[in-house]
């Protein structure tokens, strides 16, 4: 029993890093005011540009860094669309996804053909703070980049909460018209927010490819950005609420795979389709008073 | 020491002359209220010092040194802020964010901030939370945020754009005392408004603008309500021809002890009773923002009521949806004409959407029907547009006679109409006037909603005043005065008018 | 520094219809670039990608075979998109008529092909319409935020797919994740003989007309429209907002159920997994592309499977990854948009 919870611990904060990174990604994007359904390209994109980089040139840091840069290059993308243009958030987002998706598939197959074994490269190997210490050790044998996204929840939330840039993406999302009253430029902190929303989206994924697989497969993703879609609303658009979603999401996640492999016969994608219901039930029950960032969705132009 | 002198100021839109040479003069540590009737050109002037309009002649000298103001920024750095009608606060901030929104220093210590807001709060006097959210907050706590933003931009002119109009009466008296607290620190302001005793309570100069031009400025020691109605309104007697004595008809339309909240949840119609008859027009005038709006989306089926009955020939239509209500034989000119016409769809589409029913024959739409109906109501109308023109392109003239072509080929037997001529030209205003007259000849009820008391005046029969939600009082409007009106339209009841103007004249 | 602006001025009328044509050329310049990183000649290229499946009966019938769920999942999207129903559950939809499609196949074993077709299309529909009513009313009587909720419930149906594969629908035969193969009375016939080209075209083609009729020439299409176009004025001319908008999500269901059902009845002739695989995504390019208009959007769906049909080509005569079909889509749809915003604007020096 204490094997297994463990385990199921140190499975839970696996599973939840690339959710962490791409919903504090979602969050600066939608507290700025833009939903970013381009999420899932991103993630797919840092997962692709992440592993290509490293493979080619052998470093897995300068795969990552190169994965931020790419995801925050599609944060300008969307701002150009959704921002500069005022095009249609859901359609441009969509857009934007596919675009990624199929840039990353037709990279991959140019740079690395179409081998029998899928081409592999030698993970971040998992730090191990604790050593074999009994419970800690083997719950703290992570990923240095899940340390990183941990942290990163703390300083999400001193960045919105406590500088000016902070309050400056809430004062565009809520309210464009006095945050250009006020002086400030609508245009740049929606980009700044987006561009770095993208690269968080895009570490996500190159933490899929970069540390968990070390390698890039067709459903490295699959659907995890969606996920996150969710897990925002669930999280109310706060950094704190991040975390337990997506630990709580984590949580299932790997409950179900490790009652599974134990030999329990369970309707698996019941759990799998449990936060996309339960994000939909709370959207029922809040209603009209979901705290979403009030010009969501809403492109600014002066008049 | 002059605090702002404006000279010789001009502003034009299009062929309107909005500003015709206006001189103004601030006195530093005084408050100074700018007086007018709607379009009366004080809003504008005021947009000018501020830097939201440019003017297309004149001078403005800040402390006697000559200036250019070409942006809210540039006002700013003058020393000027304003507080605008439609408040540029960001609801789920607290008070302190917003009042640094904008400011330096790239870290935000809360502490800190909410401190020297409080400090500045009690300095001025005006009572805020620095920790509380906006949104929380009552419009008049809010419109103090908007006034201590101003001030820690380090405003010494204080400009307030019908400060009043959202407020309370209780939270109208804070106002006051902070803004006699400013006076006390030397700070100079201007009060933008209507209303009679409340300029006469907290100001010490008055400027008077009557169509753009300056009628004076006056002490307010040396002038009276009633004194300032007739330099407001500058007609001594209203001789207005009435069009023919109508007889007593059937009452059409009857609103017993209505009331709905607004959009910010303020009461806007408070308790309201009237009725209209057959062949007469009931003016219904009043000041911008007294419940004018409510009152006739709610009669349009746009709002509905908290409480109270509205019916149409004995029937009751409380609540109804706008589709009922035209079917009930109620015709609707409604105040937005933009936002009701379809104005990506055509000014066929457009005449026949409220009665498609009556335009389908075995299950389409009778395209030839549409178009039909479409040419004869454009001659009949004098809609100049095609049936298939996209009425996005039509004037605001045109559209409002789509509107009316489309609700009065209806024979309705009430007509709600809520400023059916506002921004239009004279022709079109004409045009409407004479069709509403038409209506009343015909035997319908209508009730015309007009914050231009000259409409009133020429077309309605009897005027029933509004303020703040609430009837002062129904005249006919034969016997109606200036004064009366004007003091009505200042929150002075009918049976009280007599022994205010006697305390006026005093 | 120069610092442009964008101003209001709208261009005429005609130029509206000229975009997606503008588009077009743009996006194939954008997309050169990739075809040089294959290292394949361009113009060649796009002789491969445009030209050559136009150039064979085979290849041709192909377009009209990849175009047939397009021409459905673009219809449905176009119809609920001109109420102004945020509809981008389409996908999902797809899946649901595809799960009854199979269902209908398995239950109904000896049916005569004049009940078991009729059966299918309606049941197809059926399904569509029931997976796009919750989301619709959530709509309607909470005001929550379609776009949410119908993406999010596409992720739900692939999982209750997988389950159904997966657990009691798994083929007993062949034990892949597929469902029994569908009863004969249930098959799409073909339309032409020995090709893949079946009934479902001939059903989004009707869905297609039904589609222009009901918009166009109908009191509901008309109300659909002014609801889509202007929600205020619709309701102020006395139109009930929330009813027409819950008749456009659910017929907008009701044509992507079709599309599901069509591939399992005339393809695939079970359920599986990837039935779909973005079709119901497509349908939004493809509503985007055509305007919304019903013709247009034929128009579209038939460009797009061209083009899906075109990038196996390209793939195969020279070696460009066959992802490029699903870049150039990406991109004409992001090209397409951003024209139709500046059609409305002219940059200026601020």
């Amino acid at each position: 029993m204490e094997t297994f919870l463990i385990g199921l611990i140190a499975a839970t904060l696996r599973v939840a890093t690339p959710l962490i990174f791409g919903t504090l990604g979602e969050l600066f994007s939608e507290r700025a005011g833009v939903l970013n359904l381009g999420i899932e390209g991103t993630m797919f994109l840092g997962a692709f540009v992440g592993f290509s980089v490293a493979s080619l040139s052998g470093s897995l840091w300068l795969g990552f860094f190169a994965a931020v840069l790419a995801g925050m290059l599609s944060g300008v993308l969307m701002s150009l669309l959704t921002v500069r243009l005022g095009v249609n958030q859901h359609v441009s987002g969509l857009g934007i996804t596919l675009l990624w998706t199929g840039i990353s598939l037709f990279g991959f197959r140019l740079i690395f053909g179409e081998p029998s074994i899928p081409p592999s490269i030698d993970p971040f190997k998992a730090l191990t703070p604790f050593g074999q210490t009994p419970v800690l050790g083997p719950i703290f044998e992570q990923h240095i980049l899940t340390y990183v996204s941990l942290l990163l929840i703390p300083l999400v939330w001193w960045v919105i909460r406590r500088t000016r840039f902070g309050l400056d993406i809430r004062a565009v999302g809520e309210n464009p018209e006095a945050a250009d009253a006020a002086g400030l430029d609508v245009y740049r902190i929606r980009t700044l927010a987006l561009m770095i929303g993208g690269g968080l989206m895009a570490a996500g994924g190159a933490f899929l490819s970069l540390a968990q697989l070390g390698a890039f497969t067709y459903g490295i993703i699959a659907g995890r950005g969606w996920v996150c879609i969710a897990l925002i609303i669930f999280a109310n658009w706060e950094a704190a609420g991040v975390l337990w979603g997506a630990l709580i999401f984590g949580g299932v996640a790997s409950l179900q795979l490790r009652l599974q492999t134990m030999g329990f016969k369970l309707p698996y994608e019941l759990f799998l389709a449990l936060p996309y219901l339960v994000t939909i039930l709370a959207l029922m029950i809040a209603g009209r008073n979901v705290s979403a960032p009030a010009s969501l969705l809403k492109a600014y132009r002066r008049e | 020491m002059l605090a702002i002198q404006m000279q010789g100021i001009v502003k034009r839109f299009g062929s309107l002359l909005a500003n015709d040479h206006v001189h103004f003069e601030l006195a530093e540590g005084e408050i100074h209220a700018l007086l007018g009737e709607n379009g009366a050109g004080k809003t504008t002037l005021m947009r000018i010092l501020y830097g939201l309009y440019r003017p297309d002649e004149g001078e403005i000298r800040v402390k006697g040194q000559s200036v250019v103001i070409r942006s809210p920024k540039d006002a700013i750095q003058a020393g000027i802020g304003m507080v605008t009608q439609h408040f540029t606060l960001v609801p789920t901030l607290t008070v302190a964010e917003n009042v640094v929104l904008g400011g330096a220093g790239a870290l935000l210590d809360p502490r800190r901030m909410q401190a020297d807001v409080r400090a500045a709060s009690q300095r001025y006097g005006i009572p805020v939370k620095p920790d509380a959210l906006v949104r929380q907050l009552s419009v008049g706590e809010q419109q103090r945020v908007e006034i201590l933003k101003a001030l820690a931009r380090n405003a010494r002119v204080l400009i307030l754009d019908e400060p009043t109009a959202v407020l309370v009466p209780q939270e109208v008296e804070v106002l006051f005392e902070a803004l006699n607290r400013l006076r006390k620190e030397g700070l100079s302001v201007i009060f933008i408004s209507h209303k009679l005793y409340e300029v006469m309570a907290v100001c010490d100069r008055i400027t008077v603008l009557r169509d753009g031009r300056l009628v004076g400025t006056v002490e307010k020691s040396a002038t009276n309500q009633t004194d300032l109605a007739r330099m407001m309104v500058g007609r001594e007697s209203f001789g207005v021809a009435r069009q023919g004595e109508r007889a007593q008809g059937e009452v059409l339309l009857r609103i017993e002890n209505l009331s709905a909240r607004g959009k910010k949840g303020l009461t806007a119609l408070d308790n309201i009773s009237l009725e209209v008859q057959a062949g007469e027009i009931l003016g219904i005038a009043g000041v911008s923002g007294n419940g004018q709006s409510e009152l006739s989306q709610v009669l349009e089926g746009m709002l509905k009521p908290s409480s109270g009955k509205v019916s149409v020939g004995g029937k009751d239509v409380t609540a109804a949806s706008p589709g009922a209500l035209a079917e009930a034989g109620v015709g609707r000119i409604p105040e937005d004409r933009h936002a009701s016409v379809v104005a990506e769809l055509s000014v066929a589409e457009n005449l026949v959407l409220d009665q498609l029913e009556a335009f389908t024959r075995g299950g389409s739409l009778d395209r030839a029907a549409i178009r039909k109906n479409a040419e004869k109501l454009i001659g009949e109308y004098q809609i100049k547009a095609g049936p298939d023109d996209h009425t996005r392109t039509l004037s605001g003239g045109n559209m409002q006679k789509v509107l009316l072509a489309r609700s009065l080929s209806r024979s309705p037997r009430v007509v709600i109409a809520a400023e059916p001529t506002r921004g239009l030209d004279v022709g079109a205003t004409d045009y409407v006037r004479a069709r509403l007259l038409e209506q009343r000849s015909r035997g319908a009820a209508v009730l015309l909603i007009s914050e231009d008391l000259d409409e009133i005046l020429a077309l309605a029969d009897r005027i029933a005043v509004i303020y703040e939600g609430r009837i002062m009082g129904v005249l006919g409007a034969r016997d109606a005065t200036v004064e009366q009106l004007g003091l009505m339209m200042s929150g002075t009841p009918l049976e009280r008018l007599a022994e205010t103007m006697e305390a006026g004249h005093a | 520094m120069l610092r442009l602006r964008l101003e209001r001025a709208p261009a005429p009328l005609w130029f509206r219809s000229l975009i997606p044509v503008i588009a077009v050329p743009v996006t194939f310049l954008l997309t050169t670039i990739l075809i040089l990183w294959a290292g394949a000649d361009p113009l060649r290229a796009y002789y491969e990608f445009l030209i050559k499946p136009l150039a064979s009966r085979v290849s041709l019938i192909e377009v009209l075979v990849k175009s047939t769920p397009l021409l459905l999942t673009g219809a449905s999207v176009a119809f609920a998109f001109s109420a102004g129903y945020w509809n981008i559950g389409a996908e999902g939809q797809l899946y649901a008529g595809a799960i009854a499609g199979a269902w209908l196949g398995m239950v109904l074993k000896d049916v005569s092909p004049v009940i078991g077709i009729p059966l299918m299309i309606a049941g197809g529909f059926l399904a569509g319409v029931l997976w796009a009513l919750g989301p619709a009313l959530l709509k309607v009587r909470l005001n929550v935020d379609e776009v949410v909720t119908t993406l999010l419930l596409n992720s739900v149906i692939v999982f209750l797919v997988s389950y159904l594969l997966n657990g009691p629908w798994r083929d007993p035969v062949s034990m892949w994740p597929q469902s029994a193969t569908i009863a004969d009375g249930t098959v799409f016939f073909k339309l032409i003989p020995r090709s893949r080209l079946h009934l479902g075209f001939l059903v989004a083609l009707v869905a297609i007309g039904v589609e222009w009729y009901v918009l166009k020439r109908t009191a509901l299409g008309l109300r659909m429209r002014a609801v889509g176009l202007g929600k205020d004025a619709a309701r102020f001319a006395g139109i009930n907002v929330n009813r027409t908008m819950l008749t456009a999500a659910l017929v907008s269901g009701g044509i992507a159920g079709l599309a599901g059902v069509g591939e399992v009845a005339g393809i695939h002739f079970h359920l599986i997994e990837s039935i779909s695989d973005g079709l119901g995504y497509s349908g939004i390019i493809i509503a985007t592309l055509g305007g919304l208009h019903p013709f247009g959007v034929g128009l579209a769906a038939l460009f797009i499977g061209l083009i899906d049909t075109g990038a196996q080509t390209v793939s195969q005569a020279l070696n460009v990854p066959v992802y490029l079909g699903t870049v150039v889509q990406a991109a004409l749809l992001l090209v397409t948009l951003s024209l139709f915003v500046l059609q409305n604007y002219r940059i200026r020096r601020a």
